[in-house]
């Protein structure tokens, strides 16, 4: 989580130099939901993203050198500087795809499901998209073939009760996204999405029927972001106590103090974790920077058709 | 001087348009939170419900769109950018654009879609598309393209207006540059403008491109090469007229687009004034558009991607010298 976080604190900063080009969303606060359900996945399992997918693609073990110089436009960069932060994809990881079309990767996720079963029975496809993307076709539609295919894939919605600057009771009169499960018989949970302990039982939880013939099974992860929806967004719709209450529930600092307070981490340890993960930040910085762009010849490359 | 953008004029004429005739509509996402560049600004604070936030799901807003402007209502719809235009295309296109003809001329759909379109902003593949030609090839439905704040205002006030369906397609590199203030006034659909006069040869230039096309003309004068700066800003109705009344004069055409050059509507244009002028040019029409790929975000082959001024120069050098 550290790791995530301390990467997004850097995009932030590098947007604000200008290194970090084009339409940036960072999941600052909501990391657990990417750490927790990541870690119960399989080098085999498939993983789809939206917008917000940094945190995604570094829980799957991207590196974070190569997300950087995605974010920058650079050739050493995940997709070769072509996607930048909206798209970015890392098949080695087995992250397929991450879209700005908002709810545009559910339905991937379930063509990826249904091939898994062929041809790798037991590994698993998973989508992240927003509680916006709930209010997309998308969504509705998936979930019904979903259940009707019992197809092997874990939906996880991070529910941060936003939708670009309007909130959640504006687009929907429908309050837990997982009413909607219940309606086709999937099986979901509702968890804390800052508690990343929870997280990773609640997924070990529904992965599991997936990996034996069952499926599908949603996640909703009730969470905040702590910043605004693209770096560069004043964030003036939401008010100061909302933000500070939410600001004491962080993810990764309650991780960290909760496992000292219970002895299962030293203090020293949990400091040498975040230090460890600023320098890998650090380097990863350097290493994005000091990278050349894509020669000309790239912009005509892979295009197909 | 006081001074607007583009982006202050389109929300100067919503609220217009609001104030004027009741029965037109805003909806979208974040729009009565002011859209996420400023375009429906205090609306809401002003006209209530009449500017109503849609959660995401552009498809079937589009039919609900649809369906209020069959009931007599003048919905404006904003789809955020225009790579969303494909979730809303079934109602667009198969309802929104058909109603009048398939009911025999008993229905009217007086629906206005505005939408951002363009690269430029390194927002990637999914953010930056210019799909207007899939637009214009569908029957009964009007194209705008505005390129300047006084055309935004313009264009868009004309499409309330209408009976028809209008979409009209803002470009997000002109949303925040800033023009002399103007009082807002419809501009019809389907009247070009020719907005640099000259003699040697006819550009034609849509949205942004045309402050490409202008800045081409103005390195090309210094060399005493005459352009002519033609601006459709709509691309159906198309006023061909100013068009090809300009190419008989110069008896050369290019035209200069943001979008793919592969079937897009240069490709258009030059069959019509192919068709219609072909005893008048000199040389082939010349389409400068960009290369048939999707939007990258790398800088260096975003800049590449783009049509530019220089590349309209040097377009226009060959075809004078003969070697286009
Ligand atoms: C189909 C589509 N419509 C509109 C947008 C513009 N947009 C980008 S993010 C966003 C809100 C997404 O909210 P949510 O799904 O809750 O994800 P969050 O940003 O909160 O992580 C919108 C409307 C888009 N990218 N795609």
């Amino acid at each position: 989580m550290w790791l995530i976080r301390a990467f997004e604190e850097s995009v932030s900063e590098l947007v604000g130099t200008g290194e970090v080009v084009g339409l940036v969303h960072v999941s600052i606060g909501q990391e657990a939901s990417a750490v927790g359900v990541c870690d119960v996945l399989e080098a085999r399992d498939r993983v789809y993203s939206g917008h917000r997918a940094h945190g995604h693609v570094l829980a799957r073990g991207a590196d974070p050198a190569a997300v950087m110089a995605e974010l920058m436009g650079k050739a050493a960069g995940l997709c070769g500087g072509k996607g930048g932060s909206m798209h970015l994809v890392d098949v080695a990881h087995g992250v397929l795809e991450a879209t700005g079309v908002v709810g545009g990767t559910i339905p991937l996720a379930l063509g990826t499901a249904l091939a898994l079963r062929e041809t790798e029975p037991g590994a698993v496809a998973v989508v992240f998209f927003g509680d916006g993307a709930v209010q997309t076709g998308y969504f509705h539609e998936s979930l019904n073939i979903a259940a009707l295919w019992k197809l092997p894939v874990l939906l996880v919605c991070e529910n941060n009760g936003y939708a670009e600057f309007t909130p959640r009771s504006a687009h929907t009169p429908v309050e837990r996204v997982t009413r909607h499960a219940e309606t086709y018989g999937v099986d979901a949970r509702t968890v804390d999405g800052n508690d990343v302990v929870a997280i990773r039982e609640a997924a070990s939880a529904l992965v599991a029927p997936l990996r034996s013939g069952g499926g599908p099974a949603l996640l909703e992860c009730l969470t905040y972001r702590m910043r605004g929806h693209y770096e560069g967004d004043p964030a003036k719709y939401r008010e100061a106590s909302e933000v500070a209450e939410w600001k004491a529930k962080d993810p990764v600092r309650r991780f960290a103090s909760g496992a000292v307070a219970t002895g299962e981490l030293s203090a020293e340890d949990a400091a040498a974790c975040e230090a460890a993960a600023r320098r890998a930040v650090a380097a990863a910085v350097s290493a994005a920077r000091s990278a050349p762009f894509p020669a000309a010849s790239a912009l005509t490359e892979d295009v197909g058709g | 001087m006081a001074e607007t953008t583009y982006i202050g004029a389109i929300n100067g004429a919503l609220a217009a348009e609001l104030r004027r005739d009741a029965t037109v509509r805003i909806l979208g996402e974040d729009v009565a939170e002011g859209g996420p560049f400023g375009a429906t600004k205090d609306l809401a604070a002003e006209f209530g419900d009449r500017v109503r936030d849609t959660p995401i799901s552009e498809s079937t807003v589009m039919g609900i769109a649809t369906g209020m402007a069959l009931a007599g209502l003048r919905p404006v719809v904003e789809i955020m950018f225009i790579d969303f235009i494909t979730l809303a295309f079934d109602q667009l296109v198969n309802q929104a654009a058909k109603a009048r003809y398939m009911s025999g001329g008993q229905l009217r759909c007086p629906l206005v879609v505005r939408t951002s379109s363009g690269a430029g902003t390194r927002s990637g593949a999914q953010h930056s598309q210019s799909l207007e030609a899939l637009l214009v090839h569908v029957p009964g439905l009007a194209v705008a393209m505005p390129a300047t704040a006084a055309d935004a205002a313009g264009l868009l006030m004309s499409a309330v207006r209408a009976d028809d369906p209008v979409v009209v397609i803002e470009n997000k590199e002109l949303y925040f540059r800033k023009e002399p203030s103007f009082d807002p006034a419809p501009v019809p659909l389907g009247s070009a403008l020719v907005r640099r006069p000259g003699r040697d040869v006819t550009l034609v230039a849509t949205s942004r491109t045309v402050h490409e096309a202008l800045a081409a003309a103005e390195d090309l004068a210094r060399d005493g090469i005459e352009v002519e700066v033609i601006d459709p800003r709509t691309l159906q109705p198309l006023d061909l007229g100013t068009i090809l009344s300009s190419v008989r004069r110069t008896h050369r055409c290019v035209v200069a687009h943001e979008a793919v050059r592969r079937g897009g509507f240069g490709a258009e244009l030059a069959s019509l004034v192919q068709e219609e002028a072909f005893d008048a040019l000199d040389a082939p029409v010349v389409r400068l558009g960009a290369p048939a790929t999707p939007v990258p975000v790398s800088p260096p082959l975003e800049d590449a991607y783009l049509v530019r001024a220089p590349q309209i120069v040097s377009a226009i050098r060959s075809l004078l010298n003969g070697s286009a």
